[in-house]
């Protein structure tokens, strides 16, 4: 079964030390396989450690503990074929939205004027036409998000590993911005592992959800979430509905087991 | 226009208090020479051509120790946050050197480099080099994570995440410290130039004062002080623009 998958997390382990306290485990044995143009969700309470294995995947935090293969290589550093798309954006913000999206194209082989001419595409398809000399600074929550997804998706890596990229936004931006991915996801299909904690963002987006538990962060179950997500009456549809108290009853245990041992 | 002779109405009323109690000879007006006379001894510095012989070698001094400093203080400012070794090694340096009156070392640097333009430059550069160093250490310092990451997972090597992160993010505290370097480089300069010099502002202050032409010393005093706060001002203006990018919130 792993054997076409194009990220493969196998028992992997976390620790840290927090500057002041005693060393931390993030995660404990996590496994997870993820297939060539699959879109999974990474669902659990805050503090889980879902951004911790997503982080790992990305390169950014070594694998002690375990391996993690991405096209069958072992994750070294951050690289290009994995896109990022961080939580609170991530963009330069000494460089307009225009020179941040051109920021990942600088070191791909294309002529200077193919780059340009991916650049605006990429901004036009994210709805910034007429914002392209502006800085993050001039733009809203929901813009900075769409510029840095631009960013990501411009220089066209197969993996895109988002850091609930959506958790601060409005709910109408949000709402906007997830029909928005799927919309992407499927005209230019990526493999996409999705960190939120929201159980019905997770459902809306994924093909399958991995519900993590409260820390130390293991994969708890693994859900089929596969709906015709075309439909607009998809949120009030009985499977759909069904499917989100399922998952909610399993986040919930974790998220009072999670409340409970902050209080201590 | 307006708005600038309000703001700077304190130092007019200054002016005129000054020239009405030297007029009125509140204080005896070798202490305090009226402002008229002051312009005067100015014009005559100007004209004899005293003034700009003695402010070339001054500027150049504090221009080249100034440059100097920002150069080799940004780099190790910054390699000092990155680089654990260059943090190690160069850390307890600046941080003994720092509290170091740098006047005291006036007599060092002469008994190095001599009476001219290299005692002084030396003097300049290595004032002038810690408040670049520790804007550039702490600017480099508070480089965003994810920002850092960010250029890493598009492809950045190290040394040229180094450039396009970490030194824009330094900029406002590098930029900060380069502005209190600027009023540095004034102050040593015409410190090192009262003590031990041949040429130089400093030095006229020094031996017009002595000869008794207080006028004409208060004349030099009053230029090195236009010469600053000038200096500042274009300064300031320079350093808005080049973080224009941070100062446009969103309305």
């Amino acid at each position: 079964m792993t054997s076409d998958a194009q990220i493969v997390v196998d028992q992997v382990s976390h620790r840290y030390r927090p500057p002041s306290g005693r060393e931390v485990l993030a995660l404990e044995d996590v496994s997870l396989s993820i297939q060539n143009r699959e879109f999974v969700a990474l669902l659990g309470p805050s503090g889980c450690g879902k951004s911790t294995l997503l982080y790992m995947i990305g390169g950014f935090l070594p694998v002690v503990a375990g391996s993690i293969l991405v096209d069958g290589k072992p994750v070294g550093g951050p690289g290009p074929d994995r896109g990022v798309v961080f939580q609170h954006f991530a963009l330069f913000p000494w460089k307009t939205v225009k020179a941040n999206v051109l920021y990942g194209l600088e070191r791909t082989q294309l002529p200077r004027s193919e780059r340009e001419q991916r650049a605006q595409s990429y901004i036009d398809m994210v709805g910034l036409t007429g914002f392209e000399d502006s800085y993050p600074s001039q733009l809203s929550g929901g813009m900075k998000q769409r510029a840095a997804i631009a960013r990501t998706l411009a220089f066209n890596p197969q993996i895109l590993l988002m850091d609930e990229p959506f958790g601060a936004l409005d709910a109408q931006t949000r709402s906007l911005m997830q029909s928005e991915l799927l919309n992407i996801w499927r005209r230019t299909p990526k493999t996409v592992l999705f960190v939120t904690h929201d159980v019905q963002e997770a459902v809306f987006l994924a093909e399958r959800v991995a519900v993590m538990s409260a820390r130390p962060g293991q994969i708890k179950a693994l859900i089929d979430t596969k709906f015709d997500k075309t439909d607009p009456h998809i949120f009030k549809s009985k499977a759909f509905v069904d499917k989100v108290d399922e998952i909610w009853g399993l986040v919930r245990d974790e998220a009072v087991k999670a409340q409970a041992s902050r209080r201590q | 226009m307006k708005a600038a002779l309000i703001r700077y109405s304190p130092l007019l009323i200054l002016a005129v208090a000054w020239q009405l109690i030297s007029h009125f000879e509140l204080v005896s007006s070798t202490a305090l020479p009226p402002l008229t006379q002051i312009g005067g001894a100015w014009l005559d510095l100007l004209t004899s051509g005293e003034l700009e012989k003695n402010a070339a070698p001054s500027l150049y001094r504090g221009g080249v120790g100034l440059l100097l400093a920002i150069g080799f203080g940004s780099v190790l400012g910054i390699a000092m946050a990155w680089w654990r070794p260059v943090n190690v090694a160069i850390g307890p340096l600046v941080e003994v050197f720092y509290p170091i009156p740098k006047s005291a070392l006036i007599p060092v640097t002469v008994i190095w480099l001599g009476f001219g333009d290299g005692s002084k430059i030396l003097l300049i550069f290595l004032g002038c080099m810690l408040p670049v160093i520790i804007g550039a250490f702490n600017g480099a310092r508070s480089s965003e994570q994810v920002l850092v990451w960010s250029a890493r997972s598009m492809g950045a090597s190290r040394l040229r995440m180094i450039w396009d992160v970490v030194v824009p993010s330094a900029l406002p505290d590098l930029l900060n410290g380069i502005r209190t370097a600027l009023a540095l480089a004034f102050i040593l300069m015409v410190t090192s130039e009262l003590i031990v010099a041949r040429e130089g502002l400093g030095n006229l202050i020094g031996f017009l004062g002595a000869n008794g032409s207080y006028a004409a010393m208060y004349a030099v005093v009053l230029t090195v002080a236009f010469l600053g706060f000038a200096a500042d001002r274009i300064y300031q203006l320079l350093m808005h623009r080049a973080l224009a990018w941070r100062e446009t919130a969103a309305t």
